[in-house]
């Protein structure tokens, strides 16, 4: 599972500053969206992986060790909160960006062809 | 004044978060202005209340506030202490006057210009106030939104072709931010900066190693904030492209990096005296003099103010955290002077930009068109200005030139203003090291204030003399207050140097012994427990 998850949280990673490096504000914005996914999942997963085990307290349930931690998953509820919101304003400031100089480019002006 | 109630401490956060809801329900601009006047004032005399409080001696030097009354490293803490007092009272300042400069006509150029305002306050004093790292976390983005908002504020193709650049890098900085929290729980198992200062001693040899990767993480997040080398290059165009309230309250947004980095470099290295520890010190050092390098270069070949403006911020943050590689007791409370003075000159040097920039006639305050319906536009502000607005006289080009005259002397470090006594402080400090390092940023330091010096200088000449015609600019009396404001703090800084030294030094001597802080946040006298009679829960330990 932990080779599962790395491997997916790397995917994730080198497509997202891929994508970060392109010249298209669309694409810059996917690429956060991705590098942010995989952020999750390595917040997720620092609290050590667990299957079974519920982050909530249980009262038949009295051996402490049979339960994950549930710190990570607060950090990660309010990670992707943030996250979701920073992407939408992003977004608005793409599309004023596009507006404003008719092109998507992040430097607002098409680099000239050689 | 020692005796303050513990719930003040809150007040920095909750006020302007309660203030920004109320401000974006209300349509009636005088009622808006009134609030925001209202709480920027009380969150003025707060600050300066905590300040007080921490700066008596009879006081303790930190005041812990746990919000829900939980016990330390479970609950929340807020912690006041030396650095964070000061910090908060720096920004409350700088707000006030900010404000009231944005008032003339800034407020009026777009929608929900006070909430924005408010809330980047709170996010602010929430980082400088809060003990939790990843509280750090939800602060720092609650001001990066607002900012986000201010920075475009205004709108126009130039702020948002920068605004773009501004938070993609700074959407960048939280990804980095959560990785090194995320890394620093995994391996300590808490987020209390207090605890983690605990936890850090029994940390193994192998997992000191990911550790200490996880911090660096953390750290680039806050060096891009702070505009570190080579981490810093969205700093000046950005700040150049943004409002003058708003470039002006970013001043201080640079400084939250610096906090934070002298926050945890205390908390988990230790700062000692005269001994380089962990793996941060070196690399602050040379990051913080290839900084001054930087903006000393960037100065030079500035031909506009707001340019020279956002490399001063430059040379401010690197000066300061280079000092804070090098450590040393007298050199960081100069710093820490340096820190103080410099933020308040550059604010009001980016304030007198604006006024400068209408005397010459150049339109760079130009609005842009609405981006959205909903967004109002006075209607007697828009239009050509009229005579009956401002006091034409040429006093006003006096005050703005003598105004610049000041600046200048301030951020090139001249006597006799709190510039020169912040980088003597400085310079005395390091030679007490007597260290190879010490004598090189000594001459950074000269060599820089020698180059802020010519492009001052420079620029001066060609706009104050050099211009055949000069537009007698149409200024309002509430933005010569703000600035005139700002830069009374900078003489008061001077006049009262002593007692500001000595806090500093006071403020040095506590990061140097972050013992105090974590035995006070995790809990000497445990809080009195709340009398509701909890039903047991059946947990085993």
């Amino acid at each position: 599972m932990e080779i599962v998850l790395s491997l997916a949280i790397g995917v994730l990673v080198a497509s997202g500053v891929w994508l970060l490096f392109r010249p298209r504000t669309f694409q810059v914005i996917i690429g956060f969206s991705l590098i942010s996914y995989a952020v999750t999942l390595f917040i997720f997963s620092v609290g050590g992986l667990r299957i079974g085990a519920p982050p909530i307290l249980d009262p038949a349930v009295k051996d402490v060790s049979a339960y994950t931690d549930p710190l990570p998953q607060a950090l990660v509820l309010t990670a992707i909160v943030i996250n979701f919101a920073m992407t939408a304003l992003f977004l608005v400031v793409l599309l004023a960006s596009r507006g404003l100089t008719g092109t998507d480019h992040v430097d607002g002006q098409e680099t000239t062809e050689q | 004044m020692t005796d303050i109630s513990p719930h003040l401490i809150v007040a920095p956060i909750i006020l302007p978060l309660i203030a920004a809801a109320l401000v974006t329900m209300i349509e009636q601009r005088p009622l808006r202005v009134a609030i925001s006047i209202f709480t920027m004032a009380a969150l003025l005399l707060i600050s300066v209340t905590l300040l007080m409080s921490v700066a008596s001696p009879l006081s303790a030097d930190t005041i812990v506030y746990r919000v829900g009354n939980w016990a330390a490293p479970f609950g929340i803490v807020l912690v006041l202490d030396h650095l964070s007092a000061m910090m908060v009272a720096l920004t409350s300042i700088l707000a006030l006057a900010t404000l009231i400069f944005s008032l003339a006509r800034w407020d009026r150029a777009g929608p929900r210009f006070h909430a924005l305002f408010l809330l980047l306050l709170m996010g602010l004093n929430g980082a400088f106030l809060t003990g939790d790292l990843f509280n750090l976390f939800v602060f720092f983005e609650v001001m990066l939104a607002a900012s986000y908002g201010l920075v475009l504020h205004g709108s126009g193709t130039a702020r948002v072709k920068a605004g773009l650049h501004y938070i993609a890098i700074n959407l960048g900085a939280s990804i980095l931010f959560l990785i090194g929290v995320s890394v620093i729980y995994g391996i300590t198992g808490t987020l209390n900066m207090a605890d983690l200062s605990e936890r850090i001693q029994n940390v193994s040899q192998e997992q000191r190693v990911l550790f200490d990767a996880g911090f660096a993480v953390l750290g680039i997040a806050f060096l891009i904030k702070a505009g570190v080398w080579p981490l810093g290059f969205w700093l000046p165009p950005t700040y150049s492209a943004t409002s003058a309230p708003a470039a002006a309250m970013f001043t201080i947004m640079t400084k939250v990096g610096v906090y934070a980095t002298l926050r945890l470099m205390s908390l988990v290295f230790g700062i000692d005296d005269n001994t380089v520890m962990g793996i941060a010190s070196p690399l602050l050092l040379i990051g913080g003099s290839l900084t001054i390098l930087m903006s000393m270069a960037g100065m030079l070949a500035a031909r506009t103010f707001s340019r020279i403006a956002g490399f001063s911020i430059l040379t401010s943050s690197g000066t300061v955290l280079a000092v804070v590689g090098i450590g040393g007791e007298r050199a960081l409370s100069g710093a820490l002077y340096y820190m103080i003075s410099s933020t308040f000159a550059v604010a009001a040097f980016f304030l007198l930009i604006e006024l400068m920039n209408r005397a010459r006639g150049t339109t760079s305050e130009a609005l842009g068109a609405p981006m959205f319906d909903d967004e109002y536009r006075d209607p007697y502000d828009d239009g050509p200005p009229t005579d009956e607005v401002g006091r034409i006289t040429p006093v006003t080009v006096a005050l703005i030139h003598g105004g610049f005259v000041f600046c200048a002397l301030l951020l090139t470090g001249l006597p006799p203003l709190s510039g020169f006594i912040g980088k003597f402080a400085i310079m005395s400090g390091l030679a007490d090291y007597a260290h190879l390092s010490g004598w090189v940023l000594i001459a950074l330091l000269i060599v820089s204030s020698f180059a802020a010096i010519i492009a001052f200088l420079r620029i001066g000449v060609e706009t104050i003399w050099g211009s055949a015609e000069t537009i007698v600019p149409q200024v309002k009396s509430v933005e010569f207050a703000a600035i005139a404001g700002l830069l009374a703090m900078c003489v008061i800084t001077t006049t009262h140097g002593a007692a500001v030294l000595d806090y500093t030094d006071r403020t040095v001597a506590a990061l140097q012994r972050p013992g105090d802080y974590v035995s006070n946040v995790l809990l000497p006298n445990p809080p009195p427990l709340p009398t509701l009679e909890i039903p047991p829960q059946e947990v085993a330990p």
